[in-house]
């Protein structure tokens, strides 16, 4: 089983970022092996749909799981059309994140906000 | 009736714009066009367009506007993503075999029919808002109104500035969104004189700032109008127009009885003389420039 994370940092005691679409990094970490990958965003610097885009990069590691603090209305409808579970964070760092969703102590993200769209300015 | 200015039979399109929402665009825009003997006033601000609620236009005509969007034959789709690297939007994405595409979100570029390979993306049309056509007195009125949710004006804006609406031999208003993107890009091109609507704050200035850049950066020929001022009270605004040497047209008080008027939906020029010379001058003012401005740049 894999989960996705948005990090601030290339390692495993990096904060869990803010934002999903725009976090400059994601952590992929594979319960099973205990392996764990990073992979740049790069919808990061995009000039709009940034969830989209972030959101099909995590599609296409064929993750089970995303651990997320929030997600826009957007990532979300491209993450559940591929059947992935969405999960709130708690504080701390991926890392005991990680631990805390193999422990079934995190719960599904339920709040997905409209997005922070700048509308007008493009 | 009063005496009009003399400004009939010229043609001048006037933008009326502002970094920032709530400077008086709409004052200014409204009350112009009501000094013109006969006018056209234009709302451009899609998003919010409030002209139409001081002229209550009268027997107003509808025109609704769309846009084309992609839609997909999934049977014809092969998956090889070119439109999904293509779109700078990131408005579609591939999932579980299916290309999934974000309508709100696509900008009607037709760039991901372009690159299909499989001419599996046909496009659509998507309907986002509308204009209405209205008069009020000699006044015609024009009002864009973009669909909630939407991701951009500049098609309904296009629409209301095409020549047709254009074809007039006298002012024509056009009331721009407010900030400088590209709506207001699309509202001022092809203006014969911008008018930049300031505040007397530093708020107000660093707005003025980005609309002066914008108009200077599309050479157009502008001048100030210097709202909400309070008689010997420091005007940062004005402070600013004399720095960089830019002409104030006119000055607007603050003042009770324009706020009640308005906040009435009143047209100021309508019904107080001391406002209809005011905005008299300023056309008058403006027509002037434009003049000038037609010799010394033809």
């Amino acid at each position: 089983m894999k989960i996705a994370i948005p990090v601030d940092e290339r390692n495993l005691e990096a904060s869990v970022c803010v934002s999903f679409g725009r976090a400059p990094y994601f952590l992929i970490y594979d319960v099973k092996t205990k392996e764990s990958i990073f992979i740049d965003n790069l919808a990061s610097s995009s000039k709009g749909g940034a969830g989209i885009k972030a959101a099909q990069v995590i599609v296409d590691y064929k993750v089970d799981a995303l651990l997320t603090p929030r997600c826009g209305q957007n990532a979300a409808d491209v993450i559940k059309a591929a059947n992935i579970k969405i999960y709130k964070t708690i504080n701390g760092s991926a890392k005991a994140n990680i631990e805390a969703f193999i422990a079934n102590k995190l719960s599904l993200l339920d709040e997905i906000h409209a997005g922070f769209h700048e509308h007008g300015r493009h | 009736m009063p005496a009009f200015m003399n400004t009939d039979a010229i043609k001048m399109k006037i933008a009326v714009l502002s970094g920032k929402g709530g400077t008086g665009k709409t004052l200014v825009s409204v009350n112009l066009a009501a000094s013109a003997e006969k006018a056209t006033y234009i709302d451009c601000d899609v998003e919010e367009p409030n002209g139409y609620l001081f002229f209550k236009p009268e027997g107003v005509e509808e025109e609704k506007v769309a846009v084309l969007i992609p839609q997909v034959d999934n049977k014809l789709c092969n998956g090889c993503r070119k439109c999904l690297d293509f779109c700078k939007f990131n408005a579609l994405a591939y999932i579980v075999n299916r290309l999934i595409i974000f309508t709100e979100i696509c900008h009607s570029c037709g760039g991901c029919l372009l690159v299909c390979p499989k001419k599996a993306l046909s496009e659509k049309e998507k309907v986002i808002g509308k204009i209405e056509k209205g008069s009020s007195g000699p006044v015609s009125i024009y009002t864009g109104i973009l669909n909630v949710g939407e991701a951009s004006g500049v098609p309904i804006i296009k629409r209301l500035l095409a020549e047709k609406n254009l074809k007039s031999d006298y002012p024509i208003i056009i009331d721009c969104p407010p900030g400088s993107s590209c709506i207001v890009m699309e509202s001022i091109k092809d203006a014969d004189y911008c008018l930049l609507v300031a505040e007397p704050t530093l708020f107000g200035v660093h707005n003025l700032n980005m609309v002066y850049e914008l108009v200077t950066l599309f050479n157009k020929p502008f001048g100030v109008v210097l709202n909400k001022c309070l008689l010997g009270e420091e005007n940062p605004a004005e402070k600013f127009c004399i720095e960089k040497n830019l002409k104030i047209l006119a000055r607007i008080p603050f003042d009770n009885e324009l706020g009640t008027l308005n906040s009435h939906a009143e047209i100021a020029v309508r019904k107080s003389k001391k406002y209809r010379q005011l905005f008299s001058s300023l056309l008058d003012e403006v027509t002037k420039e434009v003049q000038h401005e037609a010799i010394t740049n033809p």
